[in-house]
This record gives structure tokens, sequence and C-alpha cells, in this order.
């Protein structure tokens, strides 16, 4: 796919002499434009773009904000009710910012899903699916930090709470974890300097993540994309170019994404927000029930399922980074879900598990919350760590199409339910062969 | 062929030597990237403060401020101290003491976490060995646990009326920081 012909055709003497100096035209070209792409991919596939957007209103909102806000612990606070009253569409800026977050992170579960449901993992995207895992280490490290700049109660806790995760290592080597604590907050507990360095770092890791996606896009044009079938891409029929066809339909996906987004900064803007976080931050009270954010709530929930501080922060570390042996814990040789019958209900009580953590991680850790926090905890790892290797010894998958193009063909003559309105969307049928 | 041999060689050693050199000099430099993060003089400066306990009645407790940390200070009822006597040490999650002033191996008895002849006062700092939220309990109208010492919400660890860790994630009983009693009505906490 990647070494695929180049069709630039550079037409005029500027491009002709550009082309000589500086192939970027070219590149573009042959990596946007003419990027050969399966034909069925569905809308699940329009998250790539959207993240990327995402990623973008967060530097641009988050630039102009750093003009206004000021990273210390007598004005932090007052700095962010100042741009909310004061500053020329302050309160724009931070509301487009803060839900900006919860959008991304929206996006990224469901990019992330899509990838397992459609085995998009497997062998040769081992790499693109390990970079995506460090995009959203990269991304809860930024989330985290610029959620402590507002320098609430929820914020201030929030740290103390999640620095304090590296003190575990006390019980390792004792004093280690300590001293990496106090490294962190630069102080005995945390403080303005611990509140202006991450700062610096809230601004310094988009820039990473940029970086990093570049690395993962640059993986994906390698091998070119996975698709619903699963099966490779093995003749011109079974593509399109990416441009008219899925630049269209990546900006019909990212317009309804941005109602959506637009819906929550405009007309609920501090629903996915904790009220707590209206009140400065306060070392000497805890707050009586601390939540991180939504998009943490699972991975709160397995910390607080172990009565063990490590384990605890082992198993909760640990959740993430299974996700980087996903490639070889699925043994399966069939990438799609579609034609696996026994893992397609798997994941989706791997789906419920997550949001079922993300309910009880909201909840206080007692009684019958706790319990159920164990068996779901238990749960998310017997899902990587034992059914994805038994199923593919166990499972019989469904005879996969011979291509890309006989799947769509056939769905079109057949007016196949199962992707049928898919299909009907994404013009499956009007879709011309390419050259 | 002998001259191209210690050619050679010469230059394995310059390429290792400057290799070598140029590994020391990039973690000598690293070094101060590092620790410009740690706690700067102005923190280490250690302050103590000196805090009056006159008028905390027994039943009643304080909170204070000493390094950015809340201090706990808690003046114990006669059945607290029962209370916390009637704990079997070798039975506690942390049999330790975790007292600044007593050797790292002292049994976490009552008389450990305390000064002698100065029992009904417990000393701590009040921060949860867990995750570092502040333990609930030193408000009359406070959640205490299930041991009536102090509650940690965040996670739900429950400490006694020694602050000795009972029931929950905390791996270590509430540290007891170095103070000494200046008079019996004041102590110099640090």
């Amino acid at each position: 796919m990647a070494q695929h012909e180049s069709t630039y055709q550079p037409n005029t003497g500027v491009e002709r002499w550009l082309d000589d100096r500086l192939p970027l035209p070219r590149l573009m070209h042959d990596q946007v434009n003419a990027f050969p792409t399966p034909r069925n991919l569905n809308y699940w596939w329009t998250y790539g773009g959207i993240l990327t957007f995402c990623l973008a209103v967060q530097i641009i909102t988050g630039v102009v904000l750093a003009m206004h806000y000021q990273p210390s612990a007598e004005m932090a606070f007052d700095s962010v009710e100042h741009i909310m009253r004061n500053v020329n569409w302050g309160w724009l800026m931070r509301y487009t910012h803060a839900v900006g977050a919860s959008m991304f992170f929206v996006a990224v579960y469901i990019h992330f899903f899509r990838g397992l449901y459609y085995g998009s993992y497997k062998a040769p995207r081992e790499v693109l699916w390990i970079l995506g895992v460090i995009i959203l280490l990269l991304m809860m490290a930024t989330a985290f930090m610029g959620y402590s700049l507002v320098w609430g109660q929820m914020s201030f806790w929030a740290v103390t709470v999640i620095t304090n995760l590296f003190s575990s290592l006390d019980s390792i080597i004792p004093g280690v974890g300590t001293a990496i604590v106090e490294w962190i907050w630069g102080g005995y507990s945390v403080t303005g300097t611990t509140l202006t360095r991450l700062f610096s770092l809230h601004y310094l890791l988009p820039f990473a993540i940029a970086g990093v996606v570049v690395l993962h896009i640059w993986a994906l044009h390698v091998p070119g994309n996975n698709n619903p079938t699963g099966v490779s891409v093995k003749q011109n029929s079974d593509t399109i170019p990416f441009h008219p066809y899925y630049t269209t339909k990546d900006m019909f996906a990212l317009t309804l994404f941005a109602l959506l987004f637009a819906w929550f900064v405009f007309y609920a803007p501090n629903y996915l927000g904790h009220a707590d976080n209206y009140i400065e931050a306060n070392p000497l009270q805890t707050p009586p029930h601390i939540v991180p954010e939504w998009y943490f709530l699972p991975y709160y929930a397995i910390l607080r399922a172990i009565p063990n501080k490590l384990l605890g922060v082992i198993a909760m570390f640990g959740s993430i980074a299974v996700l980087f042996l996903v490639p070889w814990l699925d043994t399966s040789r069939v990438r799609s879900a579609r034609y696996r019958p026994l893992y397609k209900w798997f994941f989706w009580l791997f789906v419920i598990t997550c949001l079922v953590l993300g309910y009880l991680g909201a909840k206080p850790p007692e009684g019958a919350y706790l319990t159920f926090g164990r068996i779901f905890t238990a749960y998310y790892f017997i899902h990587f760590l034992i059914i994805m290797p038994l199923l593919g010894a166990i499972e019989t998958p469904r005879a996969t199409p011979k291509s890309i193009t006989e799947d769509v063909l056939d769905k079109a003559s057949k007016g196949d339910g199962d992707a049928g309105a898919i299909a009907g969307v994404s013009g499956a049928p009007a879709a011309p062969e390419t050259r | 062929m002998a001259t191209d041999q210690s050619d050679s060689t010469r230059r394995d050693f310059l390429l290792v030597a400057t290799g070598a050199f140029a590994a020391v000099g990039g973690a000598a430099a690293l070094w101060p990237l590092v620790d410009q993060m740690n706690p700067d003089a102005s923190t280490q400066a250690l302050a103590s403060i000196e805090v009056d306990l006159e008028p905390i009645e027994a039943g009643q407790a304080v909170t204070v401020l000493w390094r950015g940390k809340p201090i706990f200070v808690r003046h114990r009822t006669e059945e607290e101290i029962k209370l916390a006597n009637e704990a079997n040490v070798s039975d506690l999650p942390d049999p330790e003491a975790r007292n600044a002033d007593l050797p790292e191996d002292a049994p976490a008895t009552d008389i450990n976490r305390t000064k002698k002849d100065h029992e009904n006062w417990l000393i701590l700092v009040g921060i949860c060995t867990h995750l570092g939220c502040i333990p609930k309990g030193q408000r009359l109208g406070d959640k205490k646990g299930e041991f009536d010492g102090w509650f940690c919400p965040c996670h739900g660890s429950h400490y006694d009326t020694a602050g000795r860790i009972r029931k929950g994630p905390a791996p270590r009983n509430l540290d007891v920081p170095h103070y000494e009693f200046v008079s019996d009505t004041k102590v110099k906490i640090g």
C-alpha cells in the first residue's frame, strides 16, 4: 500500500522547482489526496480525523488560555475566574478547552474500541497500535496536569492523590517513593511550586502528542488502513483514493461530532466537571468525596478495588500497560470480530465492564460498590490475559470474504442488513473503481 | 599490516575514550536539570512551630500547619486511651510505631505513639499514608471510622485512637513527627 507508485504531477515550474528541493507537495498528494484507502470503511473509521481536530482545538484554545492564566498558588484560581469574567471571549476559550478534554477522551475511547473490535492491532499494525497506547498515556498525563491548573479543591486533591501513587514504591525500597514524590512536589506537600511545574509540562506535552501522532500516521501509512472485514487489500478495486471520498466522509462525521461538542460548550459546560472545583484549593481540608474526571473513573475503580497500596497502583497502571501486549495476547488468525462469533460477545462484555468500572469509580469505596469493583477489575484483566489468548484456540471463525471488493459487491447485490445503513450512507455501490 | 592494526587500535581507543567522556559529561549536565526540581533551600529551611495546648479540652482536636502539612493534635479521653491499649500490637496491619523520636523497629504500642506522662496527647502528621488525603475525625461531627480515630474518605482507610491503620488500603500508621514538650501546656513540633 505504502509502496504505491507516486502519482504526483508537478504542473508548474514552481512545483517542479520545489519538487527537486523539498517534495512536500508530493508527500501530501501521495499520502493524503491519492492515498489508496479500503472502500468499505464505516463511520467508526472517522475518529482518527476527529481526534486530530480535538488535538488542534486543545492546542489553540490552550495557547490562548496561557496568555491570561497565572500559574501560582496565589493567582491561579483567581486568574481562571478572571478569564471567565473579564477576558474577551475567555469563557468560550475555557469552556471549549475543558469540554474539549472530555470530547478528546470520548473520541479516543471509541477509537480504541474500534481497534479492539476489528482487530486493528494485529500484524502488521502492532507498532501503530503501540504508538496509539503511548498517545493515550500522554493524553492522560496532559489531562491530569491541565485539571490541576484550575487549583480548585478537586484539582488540588487530585494532584495529591495521584502524585502520592509514586510513594507506593516505598514498600519495595524504603525511602525511594518518598524521595520521588518530594522531587515531583518540590517540597513536602503539594504547593504553588508544584503547580508551576505542572503548568510547564502541561504546555509541553501536547506538542509531544503531536509528534507521536505524526509517527502514528506514518505507521498507519505503511500497511494502510485496516477495514471492517479485516481482510487485507489485495487489488486496486479494493481501494478508493482518500480524497475526496474519505475527506468528505470524515468532514461529515466531524460536523456531527462538533454538534455534540458545541452542545456541551454552550448548554452544559459544567456538566462533565465537578462543582467542588469551584472552591479554591485548601491544603487543610480534603473534600468529603474525591472523584477524578469521568474519563479516569474506570482506572480509579481499579485502584481502589485492591486493598494493598502498591498492588492497587500496579493494577491501575497495568490496566493500560496490558494494552501494549494486546497484539500478542490475541492469538486468533482472523482480525475482524465480524467473523469471530465468540469474540464478538466477549468484546461487548468488555465494553460493559469498562462502563461499570466507570460507574463504580464515581461511587464511595464501600460495601457492594467495593465488591463489584473487585469482580469487574478481575474481569478486566481476565479479558486480556485469559480470554483473548484462549479464544484463538477454541473459536471457529466464520469464513472471511475473499476480498474487500467481493464483500462490498455481495452486500450491495443481496441488500445484506449487517451494514446496510452504513453501506447506504457511504454509497458503497456507487463508489467507482479506481484506475 | 602491523601499521594498519595499530592504527585501528588507536582509533578504537579514541572512539571509546571520547564516547566515555561524552557520556560522563552528559550525565553530569543532566543532574542539575533533575535536581532543580527537588525541594529548594527556602522549603528545606526547617521551621519548627510551638503549639499551645491549654485551650484544647479532652475530646477536642486541633489541626496546625507545619512544613505545609497538617498536624493533628488530639487531646484524648480516658476511653480513647483505653481503646487504643486494648489493641493487640501483633495483630495490627502495621506493627511499627512510626515515631520519628523512636528507633525504626519500635512496636506500635500506644505508649510508643505518644510521649511518656503525656499519653493523653496524640500528635500526628494528618496525612493518610495511602495517597495523601487528610482523614476525617478532627471535628466533632466528623465520621471517625470503625475504630473511633480517623477515617479517610478518599479510599476508606480506618485509623484507631492511636492513629494506627486498622482497616483499608493505607499501608502505614499515621506518622508521629519530632516534637517535645517545652512545658506542660506547650509543645514544639519539628
